[in-house]
């Protein structure tokens, strides 16, 4: 069960190509790996904190007031990121700055609480959150890989390839859209050339 | 007189009726029944014949390097064409010519100091991204070749902004209009408050044959408007974008001239110095008149035309560029489906709604 639903996280349900959820940070901070991976991470632990304690309390919460109920839970944990960030890796917090905070409204987590927490057990939604998150981390870094290398010649402050002059506009917003439209592109060339 | 069966005529089959002294053609086919013999690619061959001119002259300004970008970026807008109509299987496209033209237009809006492979790799992001993948000709919604410029602007804004010396040098020893462009020269200038009208009168000349630095396609306004007046004239291009862009951009800068005053023989010739500079007769008279990209109604390219002179002026007063055309056009092509859904003409007949 668990392989499959690492299988599921990372390609069939892919967070971002293929459910098309969380774009707004994957835009945002893809920027370099250092970021994408420390965003994924990030977000991965509130994933997973987040549907455990909801499969939890999943009997407690009224129906009505659910979704303010799954912000709360989702806020404590982003609270608690970001105070661990701030201590211990400054750096990186002061570089995904607002978007940290912002998890609190990933679609991501929000969609997860609601499609998954909410109706299964606790363990098969820990399993999920894992799943889900590194399905989002995955992504997250092929984006920041793609962008960093072309847009500024660079991963992990290295030098990339050699006498190559990068395009600016990949590390800017425009070329956000087009990797991640590159990348959709390529995932739907391949899975709809296996169908046939 | 026996008419033939209908089922025998077709559109491929013509069968000639004859009366006693004419000759009846019957032709039973759905409409549209009146087809002109302008095709797409007789149309892109014209405008390709209408930029010519331009390109001799920009052979003569900048040396054969501008010949050389041209037919480069040209071979690799068509082969990136052929390509991806090939990965998608689909019949080639490349024979109606508009990738040509867009590979041509988009080396005229670059600086002919530009490296070779930076010319390539702007041609192939117009026809694959900004073209191709919105589904080719007729379906993109942005100009293809600004689209390019806009890309290697945002890539490599040094290089994209650095230009070279007239080859013929100087006419008349006038100093200042040599490595900048004319239009960074007065921008300075009026930044400064060092703008003397006198110093830019006699550059007016060498604005209107092109002598000047800039983009490989842009400087001579007199081949350009030779250009422009081929289109005109085989009604390619309408007179409506082209004379409300140029005219607004003329009245506001006239308006606007910086010196307070409207009717001085120095006020007078900021307006002209700005029409004739930078890519504007480039852009008014072959990139804003895009079919596809531009509205259809009259009054929609009227409204067109204006906000493209309007967004160029104030890009070239308060912007942070001293040209404002590409993106002011681009701005506009955005605009298109809003205008065309405000300028839809009213059915004959068609009564005012009562609220």
């Amino acid at each position: 069960m668990i392989k499959e639903n690492l299988k599921r996280g990372i390609f069939s349900e892919n967070p971002i190509f293929v459910l098309l959820l969380g774009l707004c940070p994957s835009l945002a901070v893809s920027t370099s790996l250092v970021n994408g991976i420390g965003m994924g991470l990030a977000a991965t632990f509130v994933l997973t904190c987040s549907n455990v304690i909801i499969s939890m309390i999943k009997r407690l919460i009224p129906d009505k007031v659910r979704i303010p109920c799954y912000i709360v839970v989702i806020a404590t944990f982003v609270t608690i990121v970001q105070l661990l960030m701030k201590a211990y890796l400054p750096a990186l917090d002061k570089q995904l700055g607002i978007f940290v905070p912002l998890i609190v409204v990933n679609c991501i987590i929000l969609g997860r609480a609601e499609a998954y927490a909410s109706k299964n057990n606790v363990f098969k939604s820990f399993i999920d959150g894992i799943a889900i998150g590194l399905g989002f981390t995955v992504s997250l870094s092929v984006l920041s890989i793609i962008r960093e290398v072309l847009g500024s010649n660079k991963l992990f402050g290295l030098k990339v390839i050699p006498s190559f002059n990068p395009m600016a506009v990949f590390i800017l917003a425009p070329g956000g859209f087009f990797t991640i439209a590159l990348v959709m592109m390529l995932i739907r060339y391949y899975s709809n050339r296996k169908k046939v | 007189m026996i008419l033939p069966k209908t089922s025998e005529i077709t559109d491929k089959n013509p069968q000639v009726v004859s009366g006693e002294n004419i000759n009846l053609q019957l032709n039973i086919s759905s409409s549209p029944h009146i087809r002109h013999s302008e095709t797409v690619p007789s149309i892109m061959l014209w405008v390709i014949g209408a930029l010519v001119p331009s390109m001799i002259a920009s052979v003569l300004i900048f040396g054969f390097r501008a010949l050389f970008l041209t037919t480069l970026s040209a071979i690799t807008a068509v082969a990136v064409e052929a390509l991806i109509c090939k990965m998608m299987k689909r019949a080639s496209t490349i024979g109606d010519f508009s990738a040509l033209i867009t590979g041509i237009l988009l080396a005229f809006n670059l600086s002919p100091s530009l490296p070779w492979w930076m010319v390539v790799l702007g041609s192939a992001f117009s026809i694959a991204v900004a073209k191709m993948a919105f589904g080719g000709l007729g379906s993109n919604f942005i100009n293809p070749a600004l689209a390019g410029r806009a890309f290697l602007m945002a890539c490599y804004p040094a290089e994209m902004t650095s230009w070279v010396a007239p080859k013929l040098g100087t006419i008349s020893g006038i100093n200042g209009i040599t490595s900048a462009t004319p239009l960074a020269n007065i921008k300075s200038a009026m930044a400064n408050g060092t703008f003397q009208a006198l110093d830019f009168q006699d550059a007016i000349i060498n604005l209107f044959s092109g002598n000047i630095g800039g983009c490989i396609g842009e400087t001579s306004a007199i081949a350009l408007l030779i250009g422009a007046v081929i289109l005109l004239y085989k009604h390619i291009i309408g007179f409506t974008i082209p004379v409300s862009f140029i005219g607004t951009v003329f009245l506001l800068f006239w308006l606007f001239n910086g010196s307070g005053q409207v009717f001085t023989s120095g006020a007078i010739i900021v307006p002209f110095y700005h029409i004739l500079s930078g890519g504007l007769f480039l852009g008014a008279f072959f990139m804003a008149t895009d079919m596809v990209t531009s509205p259809i109604t009259r009054k929609g390219k009227l409204i067109f035309g204006l906000g493209c002179g309007l967004l160029t002026f104030t890009i070239r007063k308060f912007g942070g560029y001293p040209e404002g055309v590409s993106y002011s056009i681009l701005i506009m092509n955005l605009f298109v489906p809003h205008i065309e859904r405000y300028t839809r003409p009213k059915i004959y007949g068609e009564v005012k709604k009562r609220d």
